[in-house]
């Protein structure tokens, strides 16, 4: 008795309110310059540090600009971050795990001693060795997050290779005299997607927090353009007078980092086959 | 005799479902009563619900189940019993042995530490009692220097020395009721011999009630004295075993007693009379990691004709198909298929050469890609071989094929899930004959399937060859069915070749010892009264 994907993953509550508050983000973040009560550089230094209110729903920071049109257009510019870099993580990763783990031998020990390599960076370190290279703005962390996850999608795409590449239906189109780039495309990648889609949901947030902490040290998005690391790095002088310029970008970073780490979860519940089961049992069937 | 176990209308329910659907039945003591059926049939489901070892989220039993004690001191209630009581009678008064005993045994113990185990928490013997009573079971299981043998892993023991360790650890506290549930579907012909022996040895020194869970009538027929015959859920027929085979009141019963394969009913249609040779494979040599898993193996196959390949798990069967299709490189031999050399072929040559050898595998749940529709499986080949190279095309190819082996053209649009597995078998035969091959290797294409759907997956097979003229290389342990499909016969050991000769020669005079000893451990057609 075998459920179907969506009516599981539609069945588990956590799941689809952290998927519709994420796309109320999401839609949120694309239509900030719209939403967007005021300008995020409009500078009014008469109502500095104000607290909330009916004309500045979370305050103002000590310069007097509106936090909340600074907070939305903030979260677009991490979103965008996390999302390019993910996505260049998973392209760059996915290749090289999916090629080491079919292939096996000596290229899959060089490659993968290469990955072993990049994870004994510490995360942080790496990236700050490539913004210091390339200098800070929105590419250079783009990239610089991009390059620290690839080994993480490399390594997942690997382990799930090993063991697809040796289920009999690959065994037999191999008899079949099916070319390997073929049994790759459509053996082996939709069998492994499960596991790599949980874990881009997870690395999403991971990199939205790389982005926040870039940008908190200045290495990340320069000002004036707003960032939610930046904002809570600014806000650190006065955040006993003002307690909202930094717990705002605070929360919009834990509710943005919460909701892709509950999808992450409901995702796994679905994808892994493990853990399907037990979902499936929790439903009664 | 009061009963050692009494079933009263048990029950199982899975949310809306349910699997057991009212089962009743007595076990006395030294007695054994088989449960048979298909898969799905609901036996385990009964076994586990009457011994209160359910444990499915979500499954809920009702009904009675009732062990006596053998002191007389009354009985106990299994089903919904709580978990103290069941922990004192599991491992206790009730034994178990499962289907497959490599994952059944804890590969981090010694032998040792799993069999006193439930010495300890059942019987408050000390270690060192413990340990005597575990080394007097492996003696009588029949494993050699069990004194040594307590400090073994399971690693370093044979799947059926592994089964004889399960069948110790489960008399360790001379339970009154023994469960064996398939207790030797995962072993070969010869070992499973060795272990229903054993088994009913045991019975007999111990006065144990047994439970015999199969899918086998014929093995339940060795072991059993009275049979329910399980479909849906229910127990359609329940009668001493003679009556079950020699009179069958149910149907079902008739039908799964037909659909049996048995030495010396049928063989295959003749064969072509003067069929020239199509595969002709000499002296072929395999080895892994230095160690030889084929050695000098020669045989040929006749234009239309079925060769079986017979032997028992770690022969080297799959690994002859492996190096006739590609998979695996053999060390030295030679191999032809009409005259064209297929062994160490590559580029362009081997891909002309992978179109005309289709390899059939055995588990039609692996076989097949879980996220490829059926359409797109069976037409795999074709867009490999840039064969009907056409949408249009290949859709009527695929609409043939399925039509070819028995499956509505719907099917097409399915996932494998959702077909039963002779469906996915069909649909594995129907892949592999899409580019028309000469040679089909089936490596035990029919193993996993139970035997009424095995009968008609050896028909459908038949059919084809007659009509389409294949040649076969037929890969089995089970000498019935290589008998009903089979030319030629050649029995394996160890790699090796130990009798190769037309089948009914093979099978009525063998000339080898070891061809004996496989025949003899075919349970018969009708059991042997005792």
């Amino acid at each position: 008795m075998r459920i179907s994907n969506w009516r599981l993953l539609l069945g588990n509550p956590v799941t689809v309110v952290s998927a519709v508050l994420l796309l109320a983000i999401i839609a949120a973040a694309l239509g900030a310059h719209w939403l967007a009560p005021s300008g995020v550089n409009d500078v009014d230094v008469p109502n500095a540090l104000r607290p909330p209110s009916g004309a500045h729903w979370f305050g103002t920071d000590e310069l007097g600009r509106d936090i909340a049109s600074r907070v939305l257009v903030a979260t677009r510019a991490s979103l965008q971050v996390a999302v390019v870099s993910v996505a260049f993580a998973l392209i760059a990763g996915v290749s090289v795990g999916l090629v080491a783990g079919y292939r096996g031998g000596w290229l899959d020990t060089v490659v993968m001693r290469c990955v072993d390599v990049m994870f004994a960076f510490p995360v942080l370190l790496l990236a700050l060795a490539i913004v210091a290279i390339l200098g800070p703005g929105l590419t250079t962390t783009m990239l610089a997050i991009g390059i620290v996850y690839t080994p993480i999608f490399a390594r997942v795409a690997r382990a799930s290779t090993l063991g697809v590449r040796v289920e009999p239906y690959v065994a037999v189109s191999r008899s079949m005299g099916s070319p390997h780039r073929y049994i790759l495309v459509r053996h082996v990648l939709p069998n492994i997607a499960g596991p790599l889609i949980v874990q881009t949901s997870l690395s999403l947030a991971f990199a939205i927090l790389s982005e926040a902490a870039l940008s908190f040290l200045g290495l990340g998005l320069q000002p004036p353009q707003p960032s939610l690391g930046r904002m809570i790095f600014d806000s650190q002088g006065f955040v006993t007078l003002a307690w909202w310029v930094a717990v705002v970008p605070g929360a919009a970073i834990f509710v943005i980092v919460l909701a892709f780490n509950l999808l992450g979860d409901g995702l796994r519940d679905v994808l892994d086959p493990k853990q399907r089961t037990a979902s499936e049992a929790a439903r009664g069937r | 005799m009061t009963p050692v176990l009494s079933v009263h209308d048990l029950r199982v329910r899975i949310g809306r479902h349910e699997i057991v659907r009212g089962v009743s039945f007595d076990v006395e003591p030294e007695q054994t009563l088989g449960i048979v059926g298909e898969s799905g049939s609901g036996k385990t489901m009964t076994a586990l619900a009457a011994t209160g070892l359910l444990d499915i989220p979500g499954a809920v039993a009702t009904g009675s189940s009732e062990l006596a004690a053998n002191d007389d001191s009354g009985t106990t209630q299994l089903v919904g019993a709580k978990a103290r009581v069941l922990r004192s009678v599991h491992g206790g008064r009730v034994g178990f042995v499962f289907q497959d005993p490599g994952t059944s045994l804890n590969p981090l113990l010694t032998l040792e530490r799993q069999i006193t185990e439930s010495l300890q928490a059942h019987r408050n013997l000390t270690r060192r009692q413990a340990r005597e009573r575990a080394a007097e079971l492996l003696e009588a299981v029949g494993l050699p220097d069990p004194e040594r043998r307590l400090n073994s892993y399971p690693h370093q023991l044979s799947g059926g020395q592994r089964q004889r360790v399960m069948v110790a650890i489960a008399l360790a506290c001379d339970p009154e009721l023994l469960v064996a549930d398939e207790p030797t579907t995962a072993l070969d012909v010869t070992t499973q011999a060795q272990i229903v022996d054993l088994i009913k040895d045991l019975q007999h020194d111990f006065g144990t009630a047994v439970v015999w869970i199969s899918h086998d009538l014929g093995l339940v027929g060795q072991v059993a004295d009275t049979v329910a015959v399980m479909q849906d859920g229910l127990a359609v027929e329940q009668a001493p075993i003679l009556d079950v085979f020699d009179r069958p009141r149910e149907p079902y019963t008739r039908q799964l007693l037909d659909a049996r394969p048995l030495i010396g009913t049928v063989g295959p249609q003749p064969a072509p009379a003067d069929a020239p040779v199509l595969l002709d494979v000499q002296g072929l040599n395999v080895e892994f990691d230095g160690m030889p898993a084929v050695t000098n193996l020669t045989f040929q196959i006749r234009r239309g004709t079925t060769l079986g390949l017979v032997g028992e798990s770690g022969s080297g069967k799959s690994t002859v198909a492996g190096a006739l299709t590609g998979l695996v490189t053999p060390g030295s031999g030679t191999a032809t298929l009409a005259g064209t050399s297929i062994l160490g072929v590559r580029g362009t040559a081997e891909k002309a050469l992978r179109r005309r050898i289709s390899l059939v595998l055995q588990d039609p749940f692996s076989a097949l890609d879980p996220r490829t529709r059926v359409g797109s499986t069976i037409a795999e080949p074709l867009v490999v071989h840039r064969i009907r190279d056409s949408r249009q095309a290949r859709t009527n190819r695929v609409a043939e094929l399925l039509a070819l082996v028995g499956l509505p053209v719907q099917f097409a649009s399915r996932y494998p899930h959702e077909l039963s597995g002779g469906q996915r078998q069909r649909v594995s035969i129907a892949r592999a004959l899409a580019v028309e091959p000469e040679v089909v290797i089936l490596d035990e294409a029919t193993a996993s399937l139970d035997v009424s759907v095995q009968a008609k997956v050896l028909d459908l097979l038949t059919d084809l060859q007659r009509e389409l003229g294949l040649t076969y290389l037929f890969i089995s342990h089970d000498l019935a069915v290589v008998e009903r499909m089979s030319h030629d016969v050649l029995v394996l050991r160890n790699g090796a070749a130990v009798e190769y000769r037309p089948a009914a020669d093979l099978l009525s005079a063998p000339e080898q010892d070891y061809t004996r000893e496989l025949l003899a451990a075919v349970p018969p057609a009708r059991p042997r009264s005792s």
